[in-house]
């Protein structure tokens, strides 16, 4: 929200008394604040849903345990103590030790940081990308349409891992690698989404009204048919970031995406792999990890889209 | 055919309505296979990009880094790396048209040969999972439709959700931890145990039906205790998007009139369900199948892993590790043909079976 935004919910809010009140006021004043009462109207709806809920709730501890590695953490993260290594969970070690005597709670932590890095910088690199290419091709149509889903075809034929696990054999292994290539194999479901949606858009009143005035069709795209796609889209984003997440680990798990000794949970369960037979927790954690913020990531999706998607659920 | 204008006598209007299935069948193969080979072509020249225009060197990518000067310079020209890009593009193309991706680095054979002794492996694991998934995954999606929003639908849909957010190598060693260390109920990683390896004659390469011809059961159990694990991994995948895709189709068959209908005639709930709504969505449901098929191919690259499950999954994984590029595009690209194969089935059988999309 911009400065400007806050001190006008400020006013408004000091003006009629609270701020419930002006949410709940019957008539909206002003464009602002009828967006204002939408945003309000979905949360409350979300907060009626419990496993939308909860998988928000998750997200967010997730991101204040990223945030917050270095105040949460009991111990140094690369420090290796091989007196103290393989132990398992106690008032010492709240998650035990890895196979190089490493504190697996610290390095949970500061692992959950790079999950989310690569989670976030994917869907901030192809979402814009998937939206620009699907309602370009979806408003422009013809050959133009033609080209672009010929290309997007190309990608979804491949399965999601096996189209990153090639580029980042071609590239190298590594963190940003492992972006470049997660990001290169998941933006054509967006586009495909929002090549959809602009079709269901372009024949509408509003969007010739827009032409007959001598509208571009740069700005009809921007300016009119983007803001309608994203809702699903930010649906799709969501539910995306699950799948993200797993490819990330299945990346680090063998081998191709974070290098030990980052403590990514993929590359945290590999390197305790042989270990696992003795001592579940080095494999048990990560995995746990893995599975729990995925499965947030999916009903919060899920959630989300009820509320602002309710044709699709 | 008489003038639309003037609708006459209605003879021949039953000629009309039902067209030949054979010549529907041909139109419909002439307007789904052209996509289809501009996106094979498609799939090549990505695979190519990936391969030898990516690497900042392909010639060291094939080869590896300790290769000497002379296999260098003898590999920069078989690759026809002094001749412009669209011919080796050309020279790629017709290699991948002879089925011929140039000799693995790991092994120093033909890949297409490497592929041919692996596949098998990954067939059979792959088609025990797909029945698991289709066995269960059914039946438990048309139940949470028949039983919407009570105790059993949500459990079943948050069995689901877990399949769909838990990473099946995680699964895979907790599965071994669990089920071979501690109480050692099934064998261990590979596909078969050591002392028997050998004792198995290789008639169709799948182990279970091998055994089962010899009639030698001791080995089949054997087998089976291995392939049972990361079969019930894959196949929960598999049953996760088989049951949640049957059931949304089953609640919207569910609230048709015709459901009305038959309840009204007196039929009992179960044969409704069963014989009149879940007849509508089988079509759709096949197609569900057959995509998630294609999706073990994925699942199985993690699996085979875990288990060290001798099959396409490790290969490939193996050819990434050493950066073995021929063998790493062969695979990607061979997976590519077989989504877009079954895709291509998938869409024929609907038009097929199903006479609402005709």
């Amino acid at each position: 929200m911009t400065d400007k935004s806050l001190s006008r919910t400020a006013k408004i809010a000091a003006s009629s008394g609270s701020l419930g009140l002006w949410l709940r006021a019957p008539v909206p004043t002003s464009p602002f604040h009828a967006r204002m009462q939408q945003l309000w109207l979905q949360w409350r709806r979300l907060r009626s849903n419990a496993s939308a809920l909860f998988g928000l709730c998750v997200v967010v501890v997730m991101l204040l345990a990223a945030l917050l590695a270095p105040i949460l953490a009991t111990h140094d993260i690369y420090e290796q103590n091989l007196a103290a290594r393989l132990l398992a969970p106690s008032f010492q070690h709240w998650l035990g030790t890895d196979e190089l005597g490493r504190d697996v709670y610290s390095r949970l932590l500061f692992g959950a940081r790079i999950t989310l890095y690569i989670a976030l910088l994917t869907t901030v690199i192809v979402a814009p990308i998937g939206l620009i290419v699907g309602t370009t091709a979806g408003y422009l149509g013809g050959w133009v349409d033609t080209v672009l889903m010929r290309i997007v075809d190309v990608f979804l034929a491949f399965p999601n891992l096996i189209l990153a696990l090639a580029f980042v054999a071609a590239l190298g292994p590594g963190i940003q690698n492992a972006i470049i290539a997660i990001s290169l194999a998941s933006w054509p479901p967006i586009a495909r989404l929002a090549r959809a949606e602009t079709l269901t858009i372009r024949k509408s009143d509003y969007i010739a009204a827009m032409r007959l005035q001598g509208a571009s069709s740069a700005r009809i795209i921007f300016g009119h048919i983007v803001p309608m796609c994203i809702p699903s889209v930010v649906v799709r984003v969501t539910l995306n970031m699950a799948a993200i997440i797993l490819t990330a680990a299945g990346l680090g798990f063998l081998g191709l995406g974070a290098q030990p000794p980052s403590p990514e949970w993929g590359t945290m369960l590999s390197s305790g792999r042989e270990f696992v037979m003795t001592s579940w927790w080095i494999a048990a954690i990560p995995g746990t990890a893995i599975l729990l913020t995925s499965l947030a990531f999916n009903l919060l999706g899920d959630g989300l889209r009820d509320i602002l998607d309710p044709r699709h659920g | 055919m008489t003038d639309p204008t003037f609708p006459g006598p209605r003879s021949d209007a039953g000629n009309v309505a039902r067209p030949n299935p054979a010549f529907a069948l041909l139109s419909i193969l002439g307007r789904t296979l052209l996509p289809v080979f501009v996106t094979l072509f498609g799939l090549a020249a990505l695979t190519f990009f990936i391969g030898r225009m990516l690497p900042i060197d392909p010639v060291a990518s094939i080869l590896g880094d300790n290769a000497t000067q002379e296999a260098y310079e003898k590999m920069s020209r078989a690759l026809g790396m002094d001749k412009p890009l669209w011919y080796q593009f050309g020279v790629y193309v017709k290699g991948i048209l002879s089925l011929d991706f140039g000799d693995a680095l790991t092994t120093g054979k033909p890949v297409m040969q490497d592929i041919a002794r692996v596949f098998p492996a990954t067939i059979e694991l792959a088609t025990l999972a797909i029945v698991i998934g289709t066995g269960l995954g059914i039946p438990a999606g048309v139940l949470s439709a028949m039983y919407r929003n009570s105790w059993l639908d949500n459990a079943i849909r948050f069995t689901g959700l877990i399949g769909y957010s838990a990473p099946n190598f995680w699964l895979g060693l907790m599965g071994l931890v669990l089920f071979y260390a501690t109480l050692g109920w099934i064998g261990g990683p590979g596909r078969i145990d050591f002392i028997y390896e050998f004792d198995l004659e290789p008639v169709t390469g799948f182990h279970l039906i091998d055994s089962a011809l010899a009639g030698n059961w001791e080995i089949f159990r054997n087998v089976f205790g291995h392939i049972i694990l990361p079969a019930s991994i894959l196949g929960f995948g598999a049953l996760a998007y088989i049951s949640r895709m049957t059931r949304s189709f089953m609640i919207e068959q569910l609230a048709q009139e015709y459901i009305v209908t038959a309840r009204v005639k007196g039929l009992s709930w179960a044969r409704t369900v069963w014989v009149h709504a879940f007849r509508n969505v089988a079509v759709q449901v096949l197609t569900v199948v057959a995509l998630s098929y294609a999706f073990l191919l994925e699942g199985a690259v993690l699996t085979e892993t875990v288990f060290a499950w001798p099959g396409f999954g490790r290969y490939l994984t193996n050819a990434l590790l050493v950066g073995d590029m021929n063998a790493v595009v062969g695979c990607s690209l061979l997976v590519g043909v077989i989504f877009v194969t079954l895709n291509l089935i998938c869409d024929l059988l609907y038009r097929v079976f199903d006479p609402r999309t005709r």
